[in-house]
């Protein structure tokens, strides 16, 4: 109570000091969203009502406030998963305050306490966010200080625990406590000689640590309580080129993803771009060994990850091609990935009136190379509280986790018609990605047509044919006992026919068909349909029907989304 | 915890209250060359301006530019609007974005927002998500997605704040 007489008391007294302008200048500013779903049995694909187990209905729910006056930003998110949606993990069942915070930023000293979300250099190292679509939330809840001497220069500290579902942030927890420094120096912001150069420089550095006191409990392992880790990188740039690298490297940290093993970690991350108007090309390479880092030493899957390895492969979105999505392998990889893009001039013969958007892709990932090493006399690999393997820095193993060579032509016809077509070509480890035992990896390749109709100014038709051939056919003989691995395996039809009315309405229906799945149980129909409203911020969404198992994949991080069939709500607004 | 909390909340309350008056949060992102911007200080000399988010993996998105693209000249002319297109990709596509955009021939002033500072202080949920600013940098109107067409809607919208 007195707590409050004093809030009041203070902001009487704000308001009496600036009168109209505390009135004026506070700004508050929010979004909403929810995703509700109906789940019905559909014995067509396996759902009866024993396994839908009386969930029938599935909701997200989201609301966050925020309030601005001037450089004081404070925020406040509350979440809501009863129960969560198919997919989602169980843990997420709840509601309350998810987040809040509080940033005062001048633009040379910024503090918030409360929730960060932050990341240094690419995040190798220390990244936290929210992805709503995934049900993945790993904020810091605690301080930040961020300090900018001089132009060009940022230096950044973040203290505090990682959110784990609804777990409280009391000391009694087990998960570990991060801090973390880093340094960033834009040299050409911050020298006066260099502002205007052509050869543009920045360099960075960082170092985070995680204490978990409970780690040395371990009954079998001595687990270190502290794991550091650091990393340093460079951007450099001069005219149409640009540079930028970045390297980390972790103390060892055996973990229930390494399978506590006590090597240290390394990842190395490279790009190299040219580009001028018309024309874009870059080439990126990677190598990620045994770059897990979580806040707790016994987490699985996504849980309290403390940094993030980018995927630099291309990212499909079109529902195909999207069913085999990459996922980051922290345990190890070699990526490359190789991207053109080209627009032909207007006005030429291959241009024509509006011009040609050319995209070219190559992205591969393999396995690294790892060699037994010698434990007490004798060879061993991967063995738990030893040093695991050893692995030559530039080796690349033969064992292909993914790749994928596509080609995309995007062009518009004339004032009525375009066209988008792709081709790609896919291989894909699917034991290694999706824990598949012994399915043979996916080798396919698919072709995409979107064809847009203008009807005048507002009115459109849209239609989008895609094509899957898998190198397994229907006379692929699946041992009995594994039909479940041959989910989605095989030959894909599917098309998708929309009409829109800009810039409000749309409504579409679309169906996939795996036609070509060597169970022939599995040869299903998935049709779904969709009205959308929109207006201003808010979008309203219907759609029913059935949806296939597949993947959803923001940034290499992953959601198995399993098979169901129902009707789906999905509100969105801000204001 | 809690204390200090309100104690950093009220001592902010009084120093917040010199600060500029536009919809824009306090906010420092990249852009292609990467130089910092500081987004509270954007602006289009009076001109209304627009800022569009956006993402290499969303296709309306990459739509919703190809079309501005298209009219962008002409809505220059006539109305001295500027475009500002917030790229909201993670780490992994930074390096590509500028070969992506030259490659598309998009003529914006791109930024990145790699950890979704700008989109979360912006209430943007899913990206194509655009704004349009007054010249006085308030938000005047705001859509979520992008239908083809949609943006002569945009346009109108312009049209009446910029005489």
């Amino acid at each position: 109570m007195k707590k409050l007489t004093l809030l009041i008391v203070f902001v009487l007294g704000i308001t009496a000091v600036y009168g109209q302008d505390f009135l004026t200048k506070s700004k508050v500013a929010g979004s909403f969203e929810v995703n509700t779903q109906y789940y019905m049995a559909d014995e067509g694909i396996g759902i009866t009502d024993s396994t839908l187990n009386n969930k029938y209905l599935g909701i997200n729910g989201f609301g966050k406030v925020q309030y601005t006056l001037g450089n004081f930003t404070a925020g406040i998110r509350f979440e809501s998963f009863q129960t969560p949606l198919s997919g989602f993990r169980p843990e997420l069942e709840g509601s309350g305050i998810a987040n809040y915070f509080a940033t005062y930023d001048d633009g040379i000293i910024g503090i918030t306490v409360g929730d960060i979300y932050d990341q240094f250099g690419s995040g190798l190292i220390f990244r936290t966010y929210e992805e709503w679509s995934l049900g993945f939330d790993n904020s810091l809840r605690g301080l930040r200080a961020i300090y900018r001497p001089c132009e060009g220069v940022t230096l950044k500290g973040v203290y505090g625990k990682q959110r784990y579902y609804w777990a409280s942030y009391s000391k009694d927890e087990t998960r570990g406590i991060i801090r973390g420094f880093d340094g960033e120096w834009d040299l050409n912001q911050s020298i006066k000689s260099l502002n205007n150069s052509k050869f543009k420089i920045g360099v960075g550095g960082s170092f985070v640590s995680n204490y978990q006191s409970a780690a040395s409990n371990d009954p079998m392992y001595n687990i270190p309580e502290n794991v550091a880790a650091t990393a340093g990188r460079i951007n450099m740039g001069y005219g149409r080129f640009s540079f930028s690298t970045e390297y980390a490297y972790k103390m060892n940290n055996p973990s229930a993803i390494n399978k506590l093993i006590y090597k240290n970690g390394e990842a190395l991350l490279t790009s190299l771009a040219y580009s001028q108007k018309g024309l874009g090309v870059v080439l990126q390479l990677k190598r990620v060994d045994n770059m897990s880092f979580k806040s707790d030493y016994t987490a699985t899957e996504n849980d309290l990850d403390i940094n993030f390895i980018p995927p630099i492969n291309y990212t499909h979105t079109h529902s195909l091609p999207a069913m085999y999505s990459y996922s980051t392998q922290p345990n190890g990889e070699m990526g490359i990935q190789f991207q053109v893009n080209y627009l032909i001039p207007k006005k030429t013969l291959l241009g024509g009136k509006y011009g040609t958007k050319l995209a070219f892709n190559y992205s591969q990932v393999n396995d690294i190379v790892r060699d037994s090493i010698n434990y007490k006399g004798n060879m061993v690999i991967n063995k738990k509280g030893t040093l695991g393997y050893s692995s030559p820095f530039f080796g690349i193993s033969d064992k292909v986790f993914y790749r994928d060579i596509n080609f995309e032509i995007d062009k518009r016809i004339n004032k009525k018609w375009s066209i988008i077509v792709q081709y790609i070509n896919l291989i894909y480890d699917i034991e290694t990605i999706e824990g598949h035992k012994d399915a043979p990896t996916v080798k396919a390749d698919i072709a995409f047509l979107d064809l847009t109709y203008k009807i005048n100014t507002k009115n459109s038709i849209r239609l989008e044919l895609q094509h899957l051939w898998d190198c397994i056919g229907t006379s692929y003989k699946v041992e009995e006992g594994s039909e479940k691995d041959f989910i989605k395996r095989g030959n894909w039809l599917s098309a998708l026919l929309e009409y829109s009315i800009a810039p409000k309405w749309f409504v579409s229906i679309a169906d996939k068909y795996n036609y070509g799945n060597p169970v022939a149980d599995y040869r299903d129909h998935y049709v779904t349909a969709s009205v959308g409203f929109i207006k201003d911020a808010t979008r309203i969404t219907v759609s029913g029907g059935r949806q296939s198992e597949g993947m959803v994949c923001v940034g290499g991080v992953c959601r198995v989304v399993p098979a169901s069939s129902g009707v789906s709500l999905t509100i969105t607004t801000s204001f | 915890m809690k204390k200090l909390l309100a104690t950093l909340l009220f001592g902010f309350l009084f120093f917040g209250l010199s600060a500029q008056n536009s919809d824009l949060p306090n906010i420092t992102l990249k852009n292609l060359d990467g130089e910092s911007v500081i987004i509270a200080e954007i602006n289009n000399e009076g001109k209304p301006f627009v800022m569009t988010f956006w993402a290499t993996w969303c296709g309306p998105c990459v739509k919703e530019h190809n079309a501005l693209t298209e009219v962008y000249d002409d809505w220059v002319e006539e109305t001295g609007v500027k475009i500002f297109s917030v790229s909201i990709d993670d780490a992994r596509s930074t390096a590509k974005i500028k070969p992506f955009v030259d490659g598309k021939g998009w003529p914006f002033e791109i930024l990145l927002d790699v950890n979704k500072d700008l989109a979360r202080a912006m209430n943007v949920s899913n990206p194509p998500h655009t704004f349009l600013f007054n010249g006085e940098g308030k938000i005047v109107w705001q859509h979520t997605g992008y239908l083809d067409g949609g943006e002569e809607d945009l346009y109108q919208e312009i049209l009446k704040i910029s005489k």
